[in-house]
C-alpha cells in the first residue's frame, strides 16, 4: 500500500473520547471506585530479604472489632507442580501463588504472608500490627553475580538450572541457561582487525506508574465474583484469578477501571486475587490499594543485570562478529526476559556471526515484571556503547558506523526470521540530516546516538462496531485504553466508516460484554485491535451497501461505499444514501446493523529507533545535564500523531532516567534503602529540555493502514545514547548504570590521577 | 474521637467528621467523594493530590483533614464552569498533554497556580514550578508546552 494520505481521519490530532473526563478528574481509576459496605484490605509483608515462616499467631487480630476477615497462603489452593503451566507458556502460577502469598519461606522484603480486611483502614492497620510472626532468618542475595557463585545462599533447593546438557547435579539460583548462535562467531572473530570488549552493570528500575496497585473485588454465596481493578487486560486478571483460586472462568466479571500508567508492570495479579479471597470470607465487598513502599518493594521492576560482550570488525567498519554473556536478575522466581535481551541487542545491526548466552538468575528481590520493551535497555546499552566505542577507536562517526551495518530488508535478524519491510536506515538518515545532529557543542558537552530495535507483536483481538439508529457509531473492544488507543480506535473506525470522527464512540467493556483480547502490552493494541476495528467496520460498511441495495432494489455489487455514502446508479440515475439514512430505515431492511472481528493477528511490523542526546558533564560533581534530545523513530503509519509522539517522548524521558538516576539501592540486611519518590528519583520537569521527535512512516503492509506498534522502542536507545553523550562530553565511559554524580565523579577523577 | 469540621470546597460549604489522623487528601476522596484528586505517594513527592488551599498550593496528603476547619480548598472539580473548560484543560487536551491521566488534575491545578502568579512564565520557569509533579508516561514535553501555549493566549488577549 502507499502512504500517499488521501485519509480524512488517520494521522490527523483530534481530542481524545475520554480526554474530558480526564482533566476534570471525572474519570475512574481503580482507587476511585467504591462500594457500600466495603471493606479495607491491607497486607502484611516480609521484613526480611529471606527467611523462614516458623509461626503466624492472628488470635489477637481476630479479636479486633471490625476485623472481618484474615488470609494466609493456607487459603490459597495448592497448584500441582505439573499444572503449573498453562499450554506449556509462562507465567508459571505455581511460583505466582507463592509470590501473591508466602508459604514457608519469604524470599525477599516485602514479600505478602498474609492480609486482613476490616471495616476502616485504620482498623485493618492495627489488625495487622498485632499479627505475631516468627522468622526464622536465611542468608540472602541481592546480587546477580554473587548468586550465581557455587556457594551462593540458595533461594530454593528444588531448583536446577534449565537448558544445560546434562542435567546439573546440583540445585543453582540459575534458573535456566539461553544460548542463541548465528553464522561461526569463531570464524568472525578471526576476520575481525579490531575488537572491543567490556563488562556492563545494570541496576533495577521501576517502571513507576503513577497509579497504585488498587482494586474492589465481591463474591456472592452463589460463587459469581465481579473485580473492578485497573489492569493492562481485564482478560489477563479473570484468567490468573481463575487459575490461582480455581474458580471458572465464567464465575469471573472483571471491570476496567482506567489504568494510570502500566509500562508492562500491571501485566499481571497483585491484590485481585487476595481481595476475592478476603471478600469470600468476609462475605463483603473489599477494596485494597498500595502504598508507594508497596509498590516499590513488591511489585515487579525491571531486571538488573550483568553483562560481558565483545565485538570484532574490519578496518572498514565492518562487523564481523559479537559474543557475550547476558546475566539477568529474576528477583525471588524465575522468569527474566534475558532471552528477549539476546535477541534483540544487536538487531538493529546486519552481523554474520554471534553467539550470546543469557543466564535467568533468581535473587532475593521482588520478582522482576515486564517494563516497556522487556529485557532490552540494558542489553542495548552494551550492544551500543561497544559501537560507539568501536567508532571510536576506528576514527569513524558512529552514525556511519552504524549505517554500514544496518540491518535491512532481507538481512538475517540475530534471533532467527529475515527482515521484510523494516525502516531503520531511514531512521538514521533522519538523525543526519537532523539540525540537531550538527548543532555547536560547547566545553563539556557531548553528543552521542544510539539505535534500538523491538519485535512488536500483534496476537489475539476482538472488536465490534455498531451502527446506532442515528447513524452514529459505538466501537467495542476490549483493551485498557494505556494511553490514548481510545482515540486510534475512533479514527480507524470513523475512516474505514466515512463518518465524522465525533460521532464514534469507543468503549472498554468489561470480560462478560465482549469476546476476548489479549491484555495491552508488547505495542500491538493500535496495530492489532486496531486491525479488528478496521475489519468490524468493513463488516459493517458490507452491511450498509446490502441494505441500501435492498432499498434501491438493485444488486449488491452494483453498490459502492465512498466517504459515509452508498453510491449506485438507480434506474439510469446516479443516487447516493448516508449512513446515516440507512442506519434510519434499518427496522424494514432486516434489523440492527452490526459488525465483529475476532482475529488473531498476524504481521506485526519490527521497530526501530534512534535517538540523539547532548548532555553537558558538570566536572566538578559529576551532575549530567540533558540539553537536547531527538528520539527519531519508524512508526509505520502514526494514526494520531500526537500520542505517537507522546510514546516516544516518555519512552525517551524513562530511558533517561533509568541512565542517569533511578535505582534500586539495597542494604547489606537485604533491604531496599529508597522506597520512595523522593529517594528513588524519576526525572521530573526542571531535568529535561524539550524532546524533539521525527515519526518516519515506512509502512507496515500487513496492517490496512501501515502501522507499526511504537510504544516500546522508544525506551532502549536512551541508556546508549546517554552514556556515549557522556563518554564524549567528559573524556570518561561509565559502563554501570545509573550514571548518578557521585558515580561518573569518581570515574573523572580515577582518570585525573592517571 | 472525631473532629467535626466545617470548611469550603469548591467555594460549596462541607461538613464532615474526620479521625485526627487523617489526611486532607483521605477527606476529600473517601468523605467528600471528590476522587479527581489522586494519590500517587502518601509523602508529598509527586503531586498527583496537588489541591489550593485558601489559594496555596499544597500537597493534599501533607495537610490533616482536621486543619481545614473554616478554610477553603479547589480541587479540579472546580475548575471547569459548568461545561466550559479552563484554558488550561483545553490546551492540555489538543496537545495531547495527558496519556494515563493520573497525574492530570494534579498538573492542571499546579499550571494555574503559576499562572496565577506569572502570567509570563519562561519555559525555565514552567519547568521548576512542575518540578513537584511526576509523570511518567509523557516526558513532560507536551505538558510544558501546553501552559505556555495558555500563558501566550492570555497575554495576547489581555
Amino acid at each position: 500500500m502507499s502512504t500517499s494520505d488521501n485519509f480524512k481521519w488517520v494521522g490527523s490530532r483530534p481530542i481524545r473520547p475520554d480526554g474530558v473526563d480526564k482533566v476534570t478528574g471525572r474519570a475512574s481509576f481503580a482507587a476511585d471506585f467504591s462500594l457500600p459496605g466495603t471493606l479495607h484490605g491491607l497486607i502484611l509483608r516480609s521484613p526480611y530479604a529471606h527467611a523462614r515462616i516458623l509461626s503466624m499467631d492472628f488470635s489477637k487480630a481476630l479479636a479486633i472489632p471490625g476485623v472481618k476477615a484474615i488470609v494466609c497462603a493456607k487459603d490459597m489452593p495448592v497448584i500441582a507442580a505439573e499444572a503449573a503451566l498453562v499450554g506449556g507458556q509462562p507465567p508459571d502460577f505455581c511460583d505466582m501463588s507463592e509470590n501473591l502469598m508466602a508459604r514457608d519461606k519469604v524470599l525477599y522484603e516485602g514479600h505478602a504472608i498474609a492480609a486482613v480486611a476490616a471495616t476502616s483502614k485504620k482498623i485493618a492497620r492495627q489488625a495487622l500490627d498485632t499479627i505475631a510472626v516468627e522468622y526464622q532468618v536465611l542468608p540472602h542475595v541481592t546480587d546477580v553475580q554473587s548468586a550465581m557463585e557455587p556457594n551462593a545462599p540458595l533461594l530454593s533447593d528444588k531448583r536446577y538450572t534449565q537448558g544445560i546438557e546434562p542435567r546439573p547435579r546440583k540445585p543453582s539460583n540459575i534458573a535456566s541457561r539461553y544460548e542463541q548462535i548465528l553464522g561461526d562467531p569463531v570464524q568472525g572473530f578471526a576476520e575481525a582487525e579490531v575488537t572491543v570488549s567490556e563488562e556492563f552493570t545494570t541496576q533495577p528500575v521501576h517502571q513507576g506508574y503513577i497509579e497504585l496497585h488498587a482494586c474492589t473485588a465481591q463474591i456472592g454465596a452463589d460463587g459469581q465474583a465481579q473485580i473492578w481493578c485497573s489492569s493492562q487486560g481485564q482478560f489477563m486478571i479473570r484468567a490468573y484469578c481463575a487459575k490461582l483460586l480455581n474458580m471458572d472462568i465464567s464465575q469471573i466479571r472483571v471491570i476496567p477501571m482506567e489504568i494510570g500508567g502500566g509500562f508492562g508492570g500491571k501485566t499481571t495479579v497483585y491484590l485481585e486475587p487476595i481481595a476475592l479471597l478476603l471478600a469470600r470470607k468476609s462475605g463483603r465487598p473489599v477494596k485494597m490499594q498500595m502504598t508507594r513502599q508497596e509498590v516499590f518493594t513488591s511489585t515487579g521492576p525491571a531486571s538488573g543485570s550483568y553483562i560481558t560482550m565483545k565485538l570484532g570488525a574490519r578496518k572498514d567498519g565492518t562487523i564481523t562478529a559479537v559474543e557475550g554473556i547476558l546475566c539477568y536478575q529474576a528477583g525471588a522466581y524465575p522468569g527474566s526476559p534475558v532471552r528477549l535481551g539476546c535477541m534483540t541487542a544487536f538487531a538493529p545491526y546486519d552481523i554474520p556471526n554471534s553467539k550470546l548466552i543469557g543466564y535467568d538468575v533468581v535473587v532475593n528481590r521482588p520478582k522482576s515484571a515486564a517494563y516497556r520493551a522487556p529485557g532490552a535497555p540494558m542489553a542495548s546499552f552494551a550492544a551500543e556503547s561497544l559501537i560507539d566505542m568501536l567508532a571510536a577507536k576506528l576514527g569513524m562517526c558512529p552514525l556511519e558506523l552504524r549505517l554500514k551495518n544496518a540491518a535491512k530488508m532481507g538481512t538475517q535478524a540475530p534471533y532467527g526470521p529475515k527482515f521484510r519491510e523494516i525502516g531503520y536506515v531511514e531512521t538514521l538518515e533522519a538523525a543526519r540530516r537532523h539540525p540537531h545532529y550538527s548543532a555547536p557543542l560547547g566545553p563539556n558537552q557531548g553528543r552521542g546516538i544510539a539505535s534500538g530495535f523491538w519485535f512488536n507483536i500483534g496476537g489475539q483481538s476482538s472488536a465490534s462496531v455498531n451502527i446506532n439508529e442515528d447513524g452514529t457509531a459505538v466501537v467495542t473492544t476490549g483493551n485498557p485504553d494505556i494511553g490514548g488507543s481510545r482515540a486510534s480506535m475512533a479514527i480507524m473506525a470513523a475512516e474505514v466508516l466515512g463518518i465524522d470522527y465525533k460521532k464514534v464512540t469507543p468503549v472498554i467493556a468489561d470480560t462478560s460484554s465482549t469476546a476476548y483480547s489479549d491484555l495491552t502490552g508488547g505495542s500491538r493494541v493500535t496495530f492489532a485491535v486496531g486491525m479488528a476495528v478496521v475489519e468490524a467496520a468493513r463488516d459493517v460498511v458490507a452491511q450498509l451497501t446490502t441494505r441500501a441495495a435492498s432499498l434501491w432494489d438493485v444488486p449488491v455489487e452494483e453498490v459502492s461505499w465512498l466517504d459515509g455514502h452508498a453510491l449506485a446508479r438507480v434506474q439510469g440515475q446516479a443516487q447516493q444514501m448516508s449512513l446515516q439514512a440507512i442506519a434510519a430505515e434499518s427496522a424494514r431492511t432486516g434489523g440492527p446493523i452490526a459488525g465483529n472481528a475476532n482475529i488473531n493477528a498476524q504481521g506485526a511490523g519490527p521497530g526501530f529507533g534512534t535517538h540523539i542526546c547532548d548532555v553537558e558533564v558538570d566536572p566538578e560533581t559529576g551532575r549530567v545535564t540533558v540539553l537536547r534530545y531527538t528520539a527519531i523513530q519508524d512508526v509505520g503509519k502514526a494514526i494520531h500523531p500526537a500520542y505517537v509522539e507522546g510514546q516516544l517522548q516518555g519512552g525517551a524521558v524513562q530511558g533517561i532516567g533509568w541512565a542517569l538516576n533511578e535505582e534500586y539501592i539495597y542494604d547489606e540486611s537485604g533491604n531496599m534503602s529508597n522506597q520512595g519518590f523522593l529517594d528513588y528519583r524519576m526525572p521530573v520537569a526542571s531535568d529535561l529540555p524539550m524532546i524533539d521527535t521525527v515519526l518516519v512512516e515506512v509502512p507496515n503492509p500487513r496492517h490496512p493502514f501501515g502501522v507499526r506498534g511504537v510504544g516500546e522502542v522508544p525506551i532502549i536507545a536512551p541508556l546508549g545514547a546517554v552514556a556515549n553523550a557522556v563518554a564524549r562530553a567528559s573524556g570518561v565511559r561509565v559502563f554501570d548504570l545509573p550514571i548518578s554524580p557521585p558515580r561518573l565523579l569518581a570515574a573523572i577523577r580515577k582518570k585525573q590521577v592517571r | 474521637m472525631k473532629l467535626h469540621i466545617n470548611a469550603f470546597v469548591n467555594d460549596e460549604p462541607v461538613e464532615y467528621l474526620c479521625d485526627p489522623e487523617d489526611t486532607l487528601l483521605d477527606i476529600l476522596r473517601d468523605e467528600l467523594h471528590l476522587t479527581g484528586t489522586k494519590e500517587g505517594c502518601g509523602s508529598g513527592d509527586c503531586g498527583a493530590c496537588s489541591v489550593m488551599l485558601d489559594n496555596r498550593l499544597v500537597c493534599s496528603c501533607l495537610v490533616l483533614g482536621c486543619e481545614i476547619e473554616g478554610r477553603s480548598v479547589d480541587t479540579i472539580e472546580g475548575m471547569a464552569f459548568a461545561d466550559k473548560l479552563h484554558p488550561l484543560q483545553q490546551k492540555f487536551l489538543e496537545n495531547a498533554a495527558l496519556q494515563c491521566g493520573i497525574c492530570t488534575p494534579g498538573f492542571l491545578i499546579a499550571a494555574r497556580a503559576l499562572l496565577d502568579i506569572n502570567p509570563d512564565p519562561s519555559e525555565s520557569e514552567v519547568r521548576y514550578w512542575l518540578a513537584g509533579n511526576l509523570c511518567r508516561c509523557t516526558g513532560y514535553d507536551k505538558i510544558i508546552q501546553s501552559v505556555l501555549d495558555v500563558a501566550a493566549a492570555g497575554r495576547e488577549n489581555s
